[in-house]
């Protein structure tokens, strides 16, 4: 098992008022898997993507990682799992400015206890997303739809067990967002397992499965009936 | 480790580079402070090095005699302007006898006054020094022409004198002086002598002066008698310090003094190491107060850095976010930053180090092609100290803002616009 979430719950405290975002959330991902998690906005969808993503902690519940219980982990054992078992693709792609492609792809394995062969890992993943010939480039120099690809090689360079995605396609034109789901379907058909945080059911039905979440609790988890594959010509709304 | 390390530096220079205007600005303090803190301890080291060349020329086996009680450290009181006669032309004989002082190769006593002198129609006013026969075996200086006048004359109220090459420039120009009559303060004096142009050393001009002997300087042209001050050599430089406690004990006996502990004396013994110890304290004082300014500018600087390192923490929040997210760890930023700062500030201590060697070297230059014998001293310390204070600055200064990104939480700072 993947991923193993257990009654999971999330609140915050603002001086007295205490906001509830998640409501005791259960479910299981397998390796291998292509998950939507979709709600509207304010559902508490991000939230949970942050919690499996080790960026934040719940209040309440366990999370199981390759069946180790990484509920609660100090800082730097946190950081270790971030770096070599997840992968992050956001939204805003979160580049460095005045950095070259490489580089950025190279960011995580600096933060990683492999010290060998960065240049030829990030070469080798960026060609995989087509971006081989971008090496050079600085990040303000290409466009949306490549900023994605690179942000997908970033995450991806350390060959992560689980690859997050959120909103990926939010900032893109249709035709760089349908070139991003083709590239996170092909992924997926390598065989990494892909979650994807989105609100469009379109972008969703590109998964092989969705969970509905809607004001904290799962509304929904089913199979997609009939997955949808991208590729140029289908149009994303 | 070394690795990493250096791969840290290079990041942060890329950092640094990528925003040149406002790294060399952050820097600017640094740059200042440190030149600041080099020049000021090099024109001090220069400075005092070009008083202490001119005091040791003066001789550090000389001791000195002036009227006066005075406190060990403080000046005599007589230099301050008031006039003191205990000491007498009797008091100089005393202490040239190798009874009382064995280790003393010559004494001179002065009497001095400033007049003016006459040759025919030409007229000059210059310093008359009443002096014994031990001038020249005591102060050094040759007679270029003519002689130094005798003991006999010493005593006897003979009216000779002996010019220094200043003096016989003014008066007689390239005519013949020895052998010729001249005025001092209406006083018919023979001139026997010319003396070797010495120069200027430590303020005094040993050229500009006329020497006569002290009998007649007391008695003909001042009416005194007493004495401004004793000079003597001492055989040995290891033997100073007994012979000033002969001297003391021999001046004590000769003023009638019974209190050995120097609270009753009315004159003042010192050498000329004790007078350079004086200088050197005056000197190291103000040198140590102006690299405080200097360190003071390193301080606004390091003020300086802090706010922009802040600055540049708060607008790279998202990158601190990101980072979090691929992997690094609350040490990784923290280091991050931190090496940043340190990166900027050691920047800005070497360039402000070369900045202020460069300039004190102009200094140095100036100076000497001015005619001062300045020596150009960069004095390691200020190197380390402009490294080290840098550094430190850095450090204290990035801390902050470091520890503030460091811990800043990876959702908030990736939400953060």
């Amino acid at each position: 098992m993947l991923i193993k979430v257990k009654n999971l719950k999330k609140e915050y405290k603002t001086d007295e008022i205490v906001t509830k975002i998640l409501h005791g959330l259960s479910f299981e991902i397998e390796k291998g898997e292509f998950v939507a998690i979709m709600g509207p906005s304010g559902s508490g969808k991000s939230t949970l993507m942050h919690i499996m993503g080790l960026l934040d902690s719940p209040t309440k519940g366990e999370y199981f990682l390759n069946d180790k219980n990484v509920t609660s982990l100090n800082d730097a054992e946190s950081a270790i799992i971030r770096n070599e078992q997840i992968g992050f693709v956001f939204q805003s792609f979160n580049l460095l400015p005045r950095t070259t492609v490489l580089e950025n792809v190279k960011l995580p394995l600096t933060y990683s206890k492999d010290k060998k062969n960065h240049d030829k890992k990030a070469k080798d993943i960026l060609n995989r997303v087509g971006l081989g010939h971008r090496l050079g480039y600085h990040s303000n120099q290409i466009s949306g739809g490549e900023k994605q690809r690179v942000a997908i090689a970033r995450a991806l360079v350390n060959n992560p067990s689980v690859l997050f995605a959120d909103e990926p396609t939010g900032n893109l034109d249709s035709k760089s967002g349908i070139q991003i789901m083709e590239i996170l379907q092909r992924l997926n058909k390598e065989g990494n397992t892909i979650i994807v945080v989105t609100h469009e059911t379109f972008t969703a039905e590109h998964a092989k499965r969705i969970i509905k979440i809607k004001d904290g609790i799962i509304e929904d988890d089913s199979p997609v009936k009939k997955q949808r594959i991208a590729k140029e010509g289908s149009i994303l709304k | 480790m070394l690795k990493a390390c250096c791969q840290s530096i290079l990041n942060s220079i890329k950092t640094l580079l990528a925003n040149k205007v406002r790294s060399f600005l952050t820097m600017l303090g640094i740059i200042i402070g440190v030149a600041a803190v080099i020049i000021i301890m090099a024109v001090g080291a220069g400075a005092q090095s070009l008083i202490l060349a001119q005091v040791k020329t003066l001789g550090t086996d000389k001791v000195g005699v002036l009227p006066g009680n005075s406190d060990d450290d403080g000046p005599p009181t007589s230099a301050m302007g008031i006039v003191i006669t205990t000491l007498k032309y009797e008091d100089a004989l005393a202490l040239n006898k190798k009874i009382n002082v064995p280790n003393l190769v010559d004494v001179v006593a002065y009497s001095k006054g400033v007049a003016t002198v006459t040759w025919e129609n030409h007229s000059y006013d210059t310093n008359i020094s009443g002096t014994t026969v031990g001038y020249i075996p005591v102060e050094g200086g040759e007679v270029a022409k003519g002689r130094f006048f005798s003991e006999e004359e010493e005593t006897n109220l003979s009216r000779v004198a002996v010019l220094g090459s200043t003096v016989k420039e003014e008066l007689f120009g390239d005519s013949e002086a020895v052998g010729k009559r001249i005025k001092i303060k209406k006083h018919s004096f023979e001139v026997i002598g010319i003396m070797k142009e010495r120069g200027t050393v430590a303020l005094q001009d040993y050229d500009d002066q006329i020497f006569i002997p002290i009998k007649t300087m007391q008695k003909i042209v001042e009416g005194v008698d007493h004495l401004g001050m004793i000079r003597a050599k001492v055989d040995y430089e290891e033997n100073i310090d007994k012979a000033i406690d002969d001297m003391k004990m021999t001046l004590r006996d000769q003023h009638d003094i019974s209190n050995q502990s120097g609270e009753d004396d009315d004159f003042t013994v010192r050498s000329a190491a004790q007078a350079l110890d004086m200088i050197t304290i005056v000197t190291n004082a103000l040198k140590y107060f102006l690299a405080a300014m200097g360190a003071l500018a390193l301080l606004v600087g390091g003020i300086g850095i802090m706010n922009i390192m802040l600055v540049n923490v708060s607008e790279r929040t998202k990158e601190i976010g990101l980072r979090k997210a691929v992997g690094a760890n609350n040490k990784n930023i923290l280091l991050q930053f931190l090496t940043e700062a340190i990166t900027v500030t050691i920047l800005g201590g070497v360039i402000g180090i070369i900045v202020g060697v460069l300039i004190s070297l102009v200094i140095a230059i100036g100076a000497n092609f001015l005619g001062y014998d300045w020596e150009f001293i960069i004095s390691p310390w200020s190197i380390v100290m402009g490294v080290g204070v840098s550094a430190s600055v850095g450090i204290i200064f990035g801390l902050y803002p470091a520890r503030k990104a460091a811990l800043l939480e990876p959702v908030e700072a990736l939400r953060y616009e």
